[in-house]
C-alpha cells in the first residue's frame, strides 16, 4: 500500500516535475530552455542601477539576474511595494523578437529574515567594515 | 504504563478526565492568545521591509502549522483505529477534522491578505500555497467520506485509510519551498537552524503558536465530549448522567 502511494507520487511528482516550478531562471531563458512564444515566468534579483522609469511614468526597464546570466524586462503597470533593486522578484510575461522580456504582471518575492530596521541598519555596517563579508546573494 | 493507556481508552474516563482539564486548558488559552497579540500587534518592532504588514505573521504562521500538525493527529490516530480498533482513537479523529479545515483555510486567507500588499498577487499556483490548498481538498474529503457510507464502521474505516494515504502531503507543503522555485519564501523557524526571525518578534509567535494548540485541544475535547455522549447516549454512565443533569 505504501509503496504503491510512494510510487504514485513519484510518477505524479515526475510528470509535473516542470509545472510544479513556479518560474524559470534567467539561466534558463538564456539557455533557450523556455517555452516558445508562450507566456511564462522568470524570477530572479532585479540588478543593481538597472531601474529605468520612461516618460510616461508607469513603463519600466529592468534587468533580471541570477548572479550567472541576465534577463531585460520591460512592465507597464503598477510594481508591489517590495520591488527594488537587488529584490527577488517573479515576472510574468513573454519574450519579444528582441529578447526583451515583455512582463504583464510583477510580483515581488521576499526572503525568510524578519528584523527591525535598526538591527538591518547594524548589519548593514558590519557587512560594510568587513571586506570580504557575503556579497553572493542567495536565490531562493 | 498499559494499565494507565487503558483506563485513558475507556470513553467513560476520557470524558471524566476531558472535563476537568478544559476549563484550565481554555484560561490558560485565553491568556496566552491575549498576551501574544498584545506583543505581537503593539510591542513587537516593525519589520525592516515588510513595515506594519508582517504582523500578519502572528496568525498565518500558527494556522499553517496547527493545519499541519492536526492533520499529523489525524493520521496517528487513524493507525491506531485501523489497527487496534480503539473508539477513542476514531472519535479524536473525528473530533478533530473540522478544526484542521478551520486551520488550514484560515492560512489560506490569511496567506491570500498577506500576499497582495507584499508579493503583488492574492493567489500564485505555487508549490507552497497548491500543496496548502490540496490539504484542505484533503480535510474536506475526509469529512465527507466519513459521512457518505452507510455504517458507521465502514465511514470511519475508509475516512482512516484516506487519512493516512494524505500523509504524503506533509512533507511536500514542508519542503515545497526548498525543492522547488516557489514565490512563497523558504522558513525562518527550522529544528536546526538558528531563526532568521528577531528574537523580539520570534517571542510573540511562539507565544501565539502554544495559544494556537491550546485553542486546537480545548476545541477538540469538547468536541470529543459532544461525540463521546452520542456514541454512548445508552449507556449506563451517560444516562444517570443525563438524569442528574450533569452533562
Amino acid at each position: 500500500m505504501v509503496a504503491v502511494v510512494g510510487l504514485a507520487v513519484g510518477l505524479f511528482l515526475n510528470v509535473f516535475k516542470n509545472n510544479i516550478q513556479l518560474f524559470y531562471t534567467p539561466t534558463e531563458v538564456a539557455d533557450g530552455l523556455v517555452p516558445d512564444g508562450a507566456e511564462f515566468k522568470v524570477g530572479g534579483l532585479v540588478a543593481a542601477n538597472s531601474v529605468v522609469r520612461e516618460g510616461d511614468g508607469l513603463t519600466v526597464q529592468f534587468v533580471l539576474t541570477d548572479n550567472a546570466k541576465t534577463v531585460p524586462v520591460r512592465y507597464t503597470g503598477i510594481l508591489p511595494d517590495l520591488f527594488r533593486e537587488g529584490q527577488g522578484t517573479v515576472s510574468v510575461g513573454k519574450l519579444d523578437s528582441d529578447g526583451v522580456f515583455v512582463a504583464s504582471k510583477v510580483l515581488a518575492k521576499h526572503d525568510e529574515n524578519y528584523m527591525p530596521p535598526e538591527v538591518a541598519d547594524a548589519l548593514e555596517q558590519a557587512k560594510q567594515k568587513a571586506p570580504y563579508g557575503s556579497e553572493t546573494v542567495i536565490m531562493q | 504504563m498499559f494499565r494507565w493507556f487503558h483506563r485513558l481508552a475507556s470513553l467513560k474516563n476520557f470524558y471524566r478526565l476531558a472535563e476537568i482539564i478544559t476549563p484550565w486548558l481554555a484560561a490558560l488559552c485565553a491568556g496566552l492568545l491575549a498576551v501574544g497579540l498584545y506583543r505581537g500587534l503593539f510591542v513587537a518592532p516593525t519589520d525592516y521591509e515588510q513595515g506594519e504588514s508582517y504582523r500578519i505573521i502572528y496568525v498565518h504562521v500558527p494556522s499553517a502549522w496547527m493545519s499541519m500538525f492536526v492533520y499529523m493527529v489525524i493520521a496517528f490516530c487513524s493507525g491506531i483505529y485501523l489497527v487496534w480498533k480503539m473508539k477513542l482513537a476514531d472519535i479524536v479523529a473525528q473530533a478533530s477534522a473540522p478544526m484542521g479545515a478551520a486551520f488550514t483555510f484560515l492560512a489560506l486567507c490569511t496567506g491570500s491578505l498577506w500576499g497582495k500588499p507584499m508579493w503583488g498577487t492574492w493567489w500564485e499556483w505555487d508549490a507552497r500555497l497548491t500543496s496548502e490548498l490540496i490539504l484542505l481538498f484533503l480535510y474536506i474529503g475526509y469529512m465527507a467520506l466519513r459521512n457518505a457510507l452507510d455504517s458507521h464502521a465502514a465511514g470511519a474505516k475508509a475516512a482512516a485509510i484516506l487519512a493516512l494515504v494524505g500523509v504524503v502531503n506533509i512533507p511536500i507543503i514542508h519542503y515545497s519551498v526548498e525543492w522547488w522555485n516557489t514565490l512563497h519564501q523558504p522558513a525562518s523557524i527550522t529544528k536546526f537552524d538558528t531563526p532568521s526571525i528577531h528574537i523580539s518578534m520570534l517571542i510573540p509567535l511562539l507565544l501565539m503558536a502554544l495559544g494556537f494548540t491550546l485553542f486546537y485541544v480545548v476545541n477538540m475535547l469538547s468536541r470529543s465530549r459532544s461525540l463521546i455522549l452520542e456514541r454512548e447516549a445508552n449507556t449506563s454512565w451517560v444516562q444517570s448522567r443525563v438524569q442528574e443533569n450533569k452533562l
